[in-house]
């Protein structure tokens, strides 16, 4: 039987990948958005997982906003990338690094 | 179903919309040499926003669509100072953005799109307006980050704040969620009031732990401070004001609804987390701007410090707590656009003057944005009887008024250590010989110059004359 702590520890896991992917990588900037986006899924697995066992239908609403608002945020997320490779050409996150102090 | 009622409470709103699109339509038709135009249309635009948020003040809180939106005294007052800064901003940098070729009419749409969010933000009766009203406004910073795109600078920290923002907007999803799974509503006022019914669970302060981060990295709260050095630094000076102010005061809105509308039956769970952010961003913030070069890098820890004080009246959790943050949120925001406008109206083309040491000997140079600079300077340190003093000193009595003496004690010690930097700024200015072959002089735009004069010479009014707008902050808290 599946019950509801079993989603809600995966959410946890997905949270917690994503999470170190933004922490522990040190190459790669595309890396960055691919975490950024599954932290968002995470949260949606524990809305959908909410919604469904205490049988209120808004958390799932609130996942179509947050899955629309995803998606622009990694329009706008590549489209930085971009502007970044134009003028560095490079996107590895260890060597942006131009402002200290 | 919606009806003309709802359509009504959100008015500003709703022409602010159409008005940011018709400026699209506006920009998209227009030759580039006809773009003051659009430039005076943006400030009428803000202007007329102004008056209808003003009019159509109702006399008691009301709500629109469902409980989503909500239209209170709290949400008018941070509405107008919003809609005034993003006016004040417009205003101060047209030279700026015409010396770097960036004056498009993108910087306008993005920025007014932006004070929606914002709007919204402030205006959020459920979780959902609160993610959706925060994400439009900070969607549309990044790209006003990114502006310049052949600044090296400028697209490191976009990606900067992108990465952050979104991992903050993350947390905040995520504590959310949690809140959500141990409430089952989404709706504020459910909320507050299955906060106070239930109690705590254990999913409840794990999701309030979330939301606070989140809170935390959109105000620029120590140690979640990272982006703010690196995006005032990065960002052209036009967009580093607007994340400055009016996203300050948009962040203090949404502290405000989620902690107080939301949460406030947890209080006691977050006043403790609250004055241990304070503590932390108070130090890192006065220490480390004091070795700071770069005068928009220093103004950057000085927010940190500033988002320290803020803080120090949230922790009150009281109606006198929430007006003298309110207060401290709105002197914040007015402070910063005179010490950024400053900078603005001293910048040419191929040179920013950032760097403390261009402003050496500008007394010489330039008398009178020297002593408004000193007036800036003044007030954000807190030297009576200017506006930032007595912001700090309702924000210090409202801890104290909480019990917590030892808060107020480490915030008046940090004011004064904070002291030093500001004044440096001042005795450069003042008393430094000016550097060879550095000529300075203000940008010719005689409104500009009349509306940075006013910005700050308004520091100094409200200093010696602060009771209306406490009056208005105390009354918008006292129902």
């Amino acid at each position: 039987m599946i019950t509801l702590s079993h989603f809600i520890v995966l959410g946890a896991v997905l949270f917690c990948i994503a999470v170190a992917g933004l922490f522990i990588n040190r190459k790669n900037v595309i890396v960055l958005l691919m975490a950024i986006e599954l932290m968002l899924l995470a949260v949606n697995m524990n809305f959908v997982a909410f919604s469904r066992f205490l049988g209120d239908v808004s958390g799932q609403v609130f996942v179509f906003f947050i899955l629309t608002v995803a998606a622009a945020e990694s329009a706008i997320g590549l489209a930085i990338l971009v502007l970044l490779f134009r003028n560095r050409s490079t996107v590895n996150v260890a060597e942006i690094d131009s402002m200290k102090g | 179903m919606p009806n003309l009622n709802d359509i009504m409470i959100m008015l500003p709103e709703f022409y602010l919309v159409a008005a940011a699109c018709l400026l699209l339509l506006l920009d998209a038709w227009m030759k580039p040499e006809q773009r003051n135009i659009l430039h005076w249309v943006s400030i009428l635009v803000l202007v007329v926003g102004i008056y209808l948020v003003v009019a159509g003040q109702p006399q008691v809180t009301v709500t629109a669509f469902g409980g989503m939106f909500v239209r209170d005294a709290t949400a008018e007052i941070l509405k107008v100072f919003i809609l005034l800064c993003t006016a004040l901003i417009f205003v101060f940098s047209r030279p700026y953005m015409q010396d770097r070729k960036l004056f498009q009419g993108e910087f306008y749409t993005l920025m007014i799109f932006a004070t929606i969010g914002a709007m919204l933000l402030v205006s959020a009766g459920n979780l959902v307006m609160v993610y959706l009203g925060l994400e439009l406004m900070t969607l549309c910073s990044y790209g006003l980050v990114a502006l310049n795109r052949d600044s090296q600078l400028s697209s490191e920290a976009a990606i900067k704040y992108f990465v952050l923002g979104a991992l903050s907007s993350g947390m905040l999803l995520y504590g959310m969620s949690m809140v959500y799974g141990a409430t089952g509503t989404l709706a504020l006022v459910q909320l507050h009031g299955a906060v106070a019914q239930a109690g705590m669970s254990n999913l409840m302060v794990f999701g309030l732990i979330f939301m606070i981060v989140g809170i935390s990295f959109k105000l620029g709260v120590a140690p979640f401070h990272m982006w703010i050095p690196d995006v005032y630094q990065g960002a052209p000076t036009s967009v580093t004001i607007f994340v400055g102010s009016t996203s300050k005061l948009a962040a203090f809105g949404m502290a405000y609804r989620l902690l107080e509308s939301g949460m406030g039956g947890m209080a006691h769970q977050w006043q403790m987390m609250l004055a241990v952010l304070a503590v932390v961003s108070l130090a890192i913030g006065n220490l480390v701007a004091i070795v700071q070069t770069n005068l928009k890098r220093l103004l950057a820890y000085s927010t940190i410090s500033h988002m320290g004080y803020l803080l120090l009246g949230l922790v009150n959790a009281g109606p006198e707590g929430y007006a003298s943050a309110m207060f401290y949120a709105i002197s914040y925001a007015l402070m910063s656009t005179a010490a950024f406008g400053v900078i603005l109206a001293l910048a040419r083309a191929g040179f920013e003057c950032e760097e403390i040491d261009d402003f050496k000997g500008l007394n010489q140079r330039s008398p009178w944005m020297a002593f408004l600079m000193m007036l800036a300077m003044f007030s954000l340190a807190g030297v009576p009887p200017m506006f930032g003093f007595f912001a700090k000193l309702l924000v210090l009595q409202a801890a104290i008024h909480a019990g917590m003496m030892w808060l107020a004690l480490v915030g008046a010690v940090f004011a004064i250590i904070g002291l030093y930097y500001y004044l440096r700024v001042v005795k450069v200015m003042y008393f430094d010989k000016p550097a060879e072959g550095l000529e300075i002089r203000p940008q010719a735009d005689g409104f500009l110059r009349t509306m940075l004069s006013l910005n700050a010479l308004v520091l100094l009014a409200l200093g010696l004359y602060w009771g209306p707008l406490l009056g208005w902050c105390r009354a918008a808290f006292a129902g």
